[in-house]
């Protein structure tokens, strides 16, 4: 008791678990009502009350007492949709604030790197040669992104050193090369139009899963994703040391390999796993971390939470204002994010070179 | 310069006291080269060096630059292993103790990277106390506790709530001593650590360290070009030129007028103060 009034006295708020539960109860209650309102908007009218109602019974199984319509509306059209949303969105946010780590750059993100772009050619890849093989997709896109990753960490060093500015060049120009990589390849495809390309250029929600099974489906992409966001988290107080420095943190005892090979595994495996689903979705992974880093600070033990959380709730969000804003026809949701995140990007450059 | 060496090697085992417990750093013929690739020749090397330190005592690493200091320093605190010979702390060898075991028993303060993200100092200080925790754990009290305890050792107990970018360099570097002395070392190592701090900072930083060694009984090695305080502080003094160490000993038996002279090349005088401890002074042109 003295010690903690000793530290209230010295400013030394140290984070406890308490802290991490609490923030992340709260941004679980954003996230819930994101959600209905997601549910909410759309062609079909749905009331807050309705939407509870079918949630209810359909969560609890009682699915005799929800008009059909409304399930139909709910749990086969728009939720399927929304979870993948909160899928992608916390998978890029938690790559994002590995990235972040593991490069020592604030401005490091699947999508400015050009992770997003090489999985995006991995997965087209596969559908050229190996369609039809089930999860080829998704392991495709992470040996994109990993081989994406490795290149730009290559091109980025420049006297041995990761550089920032020469990094973010190479990953701007990997991006492009990849992009025009990406449409050079979806001319040799048959039966894909431009709203299909666009898919893959700006990330796009609106496929629908690729099996019949859609809980099964569902049950795979969030188990992939619980193990990758899980690893990254188990590492989370050697993070905070290695933003501190590398060698610094070798010294506190932080096996600084071990370390970044996890997360660069990690972090690229989630990539792959959004841009599988998704296309490539840009500046989530960038601007949630800042946001929740601005909001809750840099540790990790809280940031890598709180970036999986902000991150569903901004694809949710994101993706909600692209099928309504110019309502009967949509957007991608790519390019809601990349209205949003330019912006931050630019100020975040700007105030980080004054 | 080899009969200088000769005397180095006939002075170093002197430094052994028999039937004592094991010396808290003991190094014997510890030798390490660094080359460009694999193959091709080194471009620098250390020869066998040989020196033990003990509690409470403060032993300074002299000698101009690309002496070998730094490498010296590095092979002390197990980030580069000896290419032969032996480096042990309390009679363990160094090459067996795991990452978080190593960081227990000794603390490496040297110049620091940059920080590309904002850090308040009390949690700057914390991070002295990750070898202790396991996976995710969160500080306990004993930790805060210690960190505010390091704080109050460097006289720091002020700066807790202030950001790390915000601080002076002589403010700065008492920081980054609190974080080491939160690692509860027995050995705490220091890679120049007057390079930035003024007059007064540099007697302030040198009488702390002696504090710390006779009242908590640390073990400093500390690598230095301030001759003068040095001799002033340490009880025992390394010089080394060209990879080679010459001398280990009291600052009375290493500060040899024409000794310094040549590692040094410049004219320097040597007196002995009132308090029997050396003094150098740069002679000018006479």
């Amino acid at each position: 008791m003295a010690i903690a009034i000793e530290n209230e006295i010295r400013g030394m708020h140290t984070l406890t678990a308490r802290r991490v539960v609490g923030v992340c109860a709260i941004l679980l209650a954003v996230l819930f009502v994101a959600v209905v309102i997601s549910l909410r908007m759309g062609a079909f009218p749905l009331s807050i009350r309705d939407i509870l109602a079918t949630l209810v019974n359909g969560l609890l199984g009682r699915s005799a007492r929800v008009p059909s319509e409304f399930a139909l509306v709910v749990f086969g059209l728009r939720l399927p949709r929304i979870a993948l949303g909160i899928l992608v969105g916390a998978s890029l946010a938690t790559a994002g604030a590995g990235f972040q780590a593991l490069l020592r750059n604030p401005l490091a993100d699947p999508y400015v790197l050009g992770v997003s772009s090489g999985a995006a050619v991995g997965a087209i890849l596969s559908i050229i040669f190996i369609p039809h093989v089930p999860g080829a997709i998704q392991a495709a896109a992470f040996i994109g992104a990993v081989i994406t990753i490795a290149a730009v960490f290559f091109l980025g060093r420049r006297g041995g050193q990761l550089d920032s500015a020469t990094l973010l060049l190479a990953g701007i120009v990997a991006a492009s090369f990849l992009s025009a990589g990406i449409m050079f390849l979806m001319t040799t495809l048959p039966g894909r139009d431009l709203r299909g390309m666009a898919f893959w250029l700006m990330g796009d929600l609106s496929s629908p899963p690729p099996t019949q099974n859609v809980r099964g489906w569902f049950g795979f992409l969030f188990v992939l994703f619980a193990v990758a966001a899980g690893a990254i988290y188990l590492t989370a107080s050697d993070l905070n040391l290695i933003l501190t420095g590398e060698k610094e943190a070798q010294h506190l005892g932080v096996n600084v390999r071990r370390v970044k090979l996890v997360v660069y595994v990690c972090a690229s495996a989630l990539t792959g796993l959004a841009v599988s689903v998704s296309g490539a979705i840009g500046y989530v992974g960038l601007l949630v971390p800042h946001a929740m880093r601005m909001l809750f600070g840099n540790d990790y033990r809280l940031l890598i939470p709180t970036s999986v959380l902000g991150g569903a709730i901004a694809v949710v969000v994101a993706d909600t204002l692209a099928r309504t804003v110019v309502a009967p026809t949509e957007l991608p949701v790519g390019a809601m994010t990349a209205l949003a995140g330019a912006p931050l990007f630019i100020y975040l450059l700007r105030r980080r070179v004054r | 310069m080899n009969a200088a060496m000769n005397q180095g090697a006939a002075l170093a085992p002197g430094n052994i006291v028999p039937g004592a417990a094991p010396p808290r750093l003991s190094v014997e013929q510890a030798t390490y080269a660094y080359a460009a690739t694999d193959r091709s020749a080194p471009n620098f090397s250390l020869s066998p060096t040989t020196f033990q330190a003990r509690r409470q005592e403060i032993v300074a690493v002299l000698g101009p630059n690309a002496s070998g200091k730094s490498t010296l320093l590095r092979l002390a605190a197990g980030v580069i292993a000896p290419l032969s010979g032996r480096i042990e702390i309390d009679g363990v060898n160094l090459s067996d103790l795991d990452l978080r075991t190593r960081a227990q028993r000794i603390a490496l303060v040297q110049q620091e990277s940059e920080l590309l993200f904002p850090l308040r100092v009390w949690e700057f200080v914390l991070q002295g106390r990750y070898p202790y925790g396991r996976r995710l754990r969160f500080e306990s009290a004993k930790d805060s506790l210690l960190a505010g305890n390091a704080l109050s050792q460097v006289g720091a107990d002020a700066l807790a709530g202030r950001w790390m970018n915000e601080l002076s360099g002589g403010e700065k570097q008492r920081v980054i001593l609190a974080r080491a002395l939160a690692q509860e070392p027995a050995l705490l190592l220091l890679d120049e650590p007057t390079q930035h701090l003024d007059v007064g900072g540099k007697v302030e930083l040198l009488r702390r360290l002696r504090k710390l060694a006779d009242e908590h009984r640390y073990t400093v090695l500390v690598v230095t070009h301030e001759l003068d305080l040095a001799a002033e502080f340490s009880d025992r003094i390394i010089l080394l030129h060209k990879g080679k160490c010459l001398r280990v000993g009291t600052p009375g038996e290493v500060y040899d007028r024409d000794l310094l002279q040549e590692v040094f090349e410049a004219p320097l005088d040597v007196d002995i103060r009132p308090n029997g401890r050396p003094r150098v002074t740069l002679r000018g042109n006479e």
